[in-house]
């Protein structure tokens, strides 16, 4: 056996289509020495590569995946192995259409030619189906079938030739070596294989269904589970045999079945997402040796394929009734809980990678991704936030959690799925102090990443009557919403609320280097007195967001950062990984020992007030000041800010003080009324109102400070990360600006009455064209939500300055229909001079 | 014509065939099952003859109640009844398999007359012990011939060839007979999805036993020692011309 060399700087570990593809964008970026291994022979390896479906249907919801999967696509088509054969998306059902009008929208917004077929015009293109029992199509002529053996072998020898890549077939991972650092993370030290051991400065896991496991041998966690994918290739089928070609009708999606028929040659492939879930665990999947056909082509259990059958037959009875079934298979993928990839620099040891977790139709791309991100620290071809491998927490990275959500969410990969859909499985898993109070309130809690947060209240229904609102009419927009949320938001705005916000993330950072690294961490100057608060961008290298999050500072060598529930995995992360080597910053995540309550309204102070003897008046605790106040004899700290454009604060304590809290500050404001108040105001209605900017939404790697207005009048003296950037981009003319729109008219066509729901919705000319900026990123509605306050529905979005003027009418695509929308003068909408917050 | 298989539920394995801690086991967490070859062989020659001459199939397992699986697939691939004599495992060596078979048949036979053919294979892939038909056969006193891998169907008689180096031996059998089938006689089909869910709706009649164990007993299954042979590179490209040579002038064929 041919030796593996003693050193490297990088080792890729699997070779299907994301390993193979990342050692061709890592050569493209200049790498050199990458050793690439895998157990199996190449091409072919084993993995799920070599069993996949390899066809692509563009349209996503995810703006991530949508990007992802059209230049994955693109890269397909350039390396010659992309054959455009078209695809159509049926419906059974009324509620599929309705879906299928959705998927035109976010076809429109990714720039996908799409149209809807009716049931004739399906039958025109794929003269063997049924159209007696489909209510029609979603036509993408752009669907394509793709040769992901060959795509993976193209990447490989271009790195080869380049004769920066030595390849190891049949090559085994026996460990992982490590090497211990005393005040950072570990780190990677070598890959040791059954040829040899190669100390390498990068290893990437790139396994797919055995990640976890090659992760696990560095103790870093890498969370998936292998899953089944049932599929059946039927045939021979004499009006495909015709075409002579290997695919010459469009892909079938039988989307209310969760099936999909798909040419291949002669016969006919029929797969199925509609089974029960079906997981194995990565150490146990067998052996190339042990595999009748390959380790993740296990045998078909046919009682789970017979139901689809039956669905099968339905649809395309005449062509596929005397099919023989030839091939069948249990073929393996990988599912993550929240059905994203994995990517990114894994949390607990430094420089092991993860690039797991990918399927075919987006493997080029997050393999340039993955790439990117190793090259110049944060991806360029879009912003990972969705798949980045430290969103998850250490409960998201656990076997049962695994199960319990793709258990979940495998039966949609077909489904429709709204956009603020909650999950069902594994809640309860963190609650706040107040949950049982919240509970007695009939809160509706809603799921951040393992937090029960209340989204309304239910006891809340008497203020719906006094401030006479309304429902939405459709079913859609109203789902996953309730009226109760505009109530809470405007009696807060009347008199006071409280909000549960102990899901913020917080991170203490202590010791004597602590200035100089919270200063190279953030945009904003945070060496500012004891007793000051700073919101600020934290950004990538290339000057787009990482993050934004509020630095407290505590003491002369203590800084708090808050951040979001959503967001905490990543920031931590970077934190983290970003402590000086010396040992001169200590690093505490403090989110489980710190509760917290926002207090808001015009009657905050005065309520607040009879629980302490500090005067609490805007002259003596100012707007954006840190206070530790005593409250009913409750040590706190208060932080006078606001999310919702109200007077009041932010009050943390330890968290076994805060039911105690939460029962005095309930006591005192029953004068006053108070109200408990959900996480739809303070994360929707309230926040849109002030123009403030979530994390994910707006705020992206992909856009900067200066294009979501959030660039300040001076830069700090001090370096940071991303300050070249940074400067740079104040220096040009920004090519998009943040948005506030309003809907001029909610009526479609059919006189519904319509609310856009925040999902990537297009911003489109008057002419109905989309709107692209001069770096090619496309205006889309990142948030949306009703602003009580205004009787006016807001959207945000980015657009080009020609369109970012006060009065520009647009429109806006929502389920295929348009609607108008004129652009606001500011994104702050209501209280502009900020009169309420500062009273 | 009636005829009767009798097919055996068997594990799919790799190359590679993983054993449990215990030596006494074929592990199969991760395998599939199947019909040995030679009985899929058997079912479809069945289904032919009687498609051309009429008649029907019956197929007949002996196994765990999982063998229903094989059951459903013969019928899926047009073989007509199905019968289940239900074990607690899958190999019970070919005396006590033989002897439940025979009472089976017995069985089948007093209520429905005699089968015309019954069809064996000529060895099961798992255990190969070569001796279930013809200890069925000697049992009920019919004649048997193994390795056929041709038929011919007369008037109340039977060609059977089987391959011998350099040809066939011809046997011509009065019915009622048996034969043992082997692999190659025939190409079986691949089940139609129509015929897989028909075979869902199947109603299998169940058989017990009091078949004694006897005969044969496990000891142990153990893999054999792994041929291990280095891959040398002798180079790339025309330089690894003369290398070539060298070897095959070594091995003595230049």
């Amino acid at each position: 056996m041919n030796e593996v060399p003693s050193r490297a700087n990088v080792v890729v570990i699997g070779a299907g289509i994301v390993g193979n593809c990342l050692v061709g964008h890592l050569a493209r970026l200049g790498w050199r020495d990458m050793v690439l291994i895998d157990k199996g022979p190449l091409p072919n390896p084993g993995g799920s590569t070599g069993h996949a479906s390899n066809f692509i249907f563009p349209t996503d919801h995810n703006k991530e995946m949508a990007v992802l999967t059209l230049e994955s696509q693109r890269q397909y088509e350039e390396m010659g192995v992309n054959t455009t054969c078209g695809g159509i998306e049926v419906a059974r059902t009324e509620a599929r259409m309705e879906e299928l009008r959705r998927r035109m929208t976010s076809a429109k917004a990714w720039g996908i030619e799409a149209k809807l077929l009716s049931p004739r015009e399906v039958k025109e293109e794929v003269p063997f189906i049924n159209e007696d029992i489909i209510l029609g199509g979603f036509y993408t002529p752009s669907v394509s079938v793709v040769d992901s053996l060959r795509a993976g072998t193209i990447m490989r020898e271009q790195a080869q030739e380049k004769e920066v890549l030595e390849v190891f077939a049949n090559t085994e991972v026996l460990d992982l070596e490590v090497e211990p650092s005393p005040f950072k993370r570990p780190r990677i030290k070598a890959v040791v294989t059954d040829r040899g051991r190669i100390e390498a400065d990068v290893v990437v896991i790139a396994c797919g269904v055995w990640s976890p496991r090659i992760a696990t041998m560095a103790g870093a966690t890498i969370p998936l589970t292998p899953a089944v994918h049932q599929m059946a290739d039927v045939g021979p089928i004499e009006i495909l045999q015709k075409t002579g070609n290997e695919i010459a009708y469009p892909i079938v999606r039988d989307m209310d079945t969760f099936m999909y028929e798909r040419q291949s040659a002669g016969s006919m492939e029929v797969g199925s997402y509609a089974h029960r879930p079906i997981f194995h665990r990565p150490d146990e999947i067998p052996s190339n040796a042990e595999s009748a056909l390959s380790p993740t082509e296990l045998p078909l259990t046919q009682q789970d394929f017979d139901p689809q059958l039956e669905d099968a037959l339905d649809l395309m009875g005449d062509i596929l009734e005397t099919a023989e079934i030839r091939y069948a298979i249990n073929g393996l993928l990988s599912l993550t809980p929240d059905a994203m990839p994995v990517l990114g620099e894994t949390v607990e040891i430094a420089n092991l990678w993860s690039a797991a977790a990918v399927w075919i139709k987006e493997g080029p791309a997050i393999a340039q991704m993955v790439a990117e991100w190793m090259t110049y620290g944060y991806p360029h071809v879009c912003d990972p936030h969705g798949s980045d491998i430290a969103r998850l927490y250490p409960h998201e990275r656990t076997e049962h959690h695994i199960r319990a959500r793709c258990g979940e969410h495998f039966n949609k990969t077909y489904g429709i799925v709204h956009p603020r859909e909650q999950w069902a499985t594994e809640r309860g898993m963190n609650r706040s102090p107040f949950y049982p109070r919240q509970e007695a309130l009939k809160a509706e809690f809603y799921d951040a990443r393992g937090w029960e947060r209340p989204q309304w209240y239910g006891v809340n229904k008497d203020l719906v009557v006094c401030y006479e609102l309304e429902t939405r009419p459709h079913e859609w927009d109203n789902r996953w919403w309730s009226s109760i949320i505009s109530a809470e938001h405007l009696h807060m705005r009347d008199k006071v609320g409280m909000v549960d916000l102990s899901a913020f993330q917080i991170f203490d950072v202590q010791g004597p280097g602590v200035v100089d690294y919270i200063e190279k961490m953030t945009v904003n100057k945070c060496d500012r007195p004891v007793g000051s608060s700073i919101y600020t961008p934290v950004l990538t290298e290339g000057g787009g967001f990482r993050s934004d999050l509020t630095v407290l500072r505590l003491g002369d060598f203590h800084y708090r950062i808050v951040t979001g529930a959503f967001d905490g995995g990543r920031d931590e992360y970077w934190f983290r990984k970003n402590l000086p080597e010396d040992g001169s910053v200590q690093f505490s995540n403090m989110t489980s020992a710190i509760c917290t309550l926002g207090v808001w309204g015009p009657n905050a102070q005065a309520m607040v007030s009879k629980l302490t003897d500090v005067d609490l008046s805007q002259q003596h605790f100012r707007y954006g000041k840190v206070k530790d106040v005593l409250i009913a004899g409750i040590p706190t700290t208060m932080f006078r800010v606001s999310y919702v454009g109200e007077s009041g604060w932010e009050i943390y304590t330890s968290m076994q003080h805060g039911l105690q809290r939460w029962d005095a500050l309930w006591e005192a404001g029953q004068q006053f009324d108070v109200r408990p108040v959900g996480m739809g105001v303070y994360g929707t209605t309230g926040r849109m109102e002030k123009g403030y900017l979530l994390m994910g939404a707006e705020l992206e790697s992909e856009y900067t400070p200066v294009e979501a207005g959030l660039a300040r009048k001076g830069v700090k003296k001090a370096d940071f990360i991303g300050k070249e950037a940074y400067l740079k981009a104040r220096d040009e003319q920004p090519v998009a600006k943040i948005c506030a729109l309003t809907m001029d008219d909610h009526t479609d066509g059919t006189g519904v009455k319509r609310f856009p729901c925040g999902g990537n919705e297009p911003i489109l000319t008057l002419d109905g064209d989309r709107i692209v900026d001069g770096k090619g990123r496309v205006s889309r509605v990142t948030s949306a939500g009703i602003g009580p306050s205004l009787g006016k529905f807001i959207l945000f979005s980015y657009l080009p300055p020609k369109y970012a003027v006060a009065g520009t009418k647009l429109k806006v695509m929502y389920m295929n229909a348009l609607f108008s929308v004129t652009v606001a003068g500011s994104t702050t909408l209501f209280d502009p001079e900020n009169q309420r917050m500062k009273s | 014509m009636r005829i009767l298989i009798c097919i055996k539920r068997v594990p799919a394995p790799g190359a590679k065939i993983p054993l449990s801690d215990d030596g006494q086991e074929i592990d199969t967490t991760y395998l599939g099952f199947t019909t040995s070859p030679h009985e899929e062989c058997a079912v479809e020659e069945a289904v032919r003859i009687v498609e051309k001459v009429g008649g029907e199939t019956t197929v007949l397992t002996l196994g765990p109640p999982a063998a229903e699986e094989q059951l459903r697939y013969a019928v899926s691939v047009r073989a007509n009844k199905a019968a289940h004599v239900v074990t607690d495992t899958t190999d019970w060596g070919p005396e006590r398999t033989a002897s439940a078979l025979t009472q089976a048949i017995r069985s089948m036979e007093a209520k429905e007359g005699p089968f015309d053919m019954v069809f064996f294979g000529n060895e099961s892939a798992d255990s190969a012990g070569y001796q279930v038909g013809i200890r069925v056969a000697t049992a009920m006193g019919r004649p048997i011939v193994n390795g056929i891998k041709e038929i011919e169907v007369g008037e109340g008689s039977v060609t059977a060839r089987r391959q011998v180096d350099g040809g066939f031996e011809e046997y011509e059998l009065n019915l009622p007979l048996m034969l043992g089938i082997k692999e190659g006689i025939n190409l079986p089909r691949y089940p139609t999805m129509k015929g897989r869910l028909a075979s869902r709706k199947l109603a299998v009649t169940p058989f017990e036993t009091t078949a004694k164990c006897g005969g044969l007993s496990k000891i142990e299954l153990f893999q054999p020692k792994e041929q291990t042979s280095n891959t040398v590179v002798l180079g790339h490209g025309p330089e690894a011309a003369a290398k070539v040579v060298d070897v095959l002038v070594d091995l003595g064929v230049m």
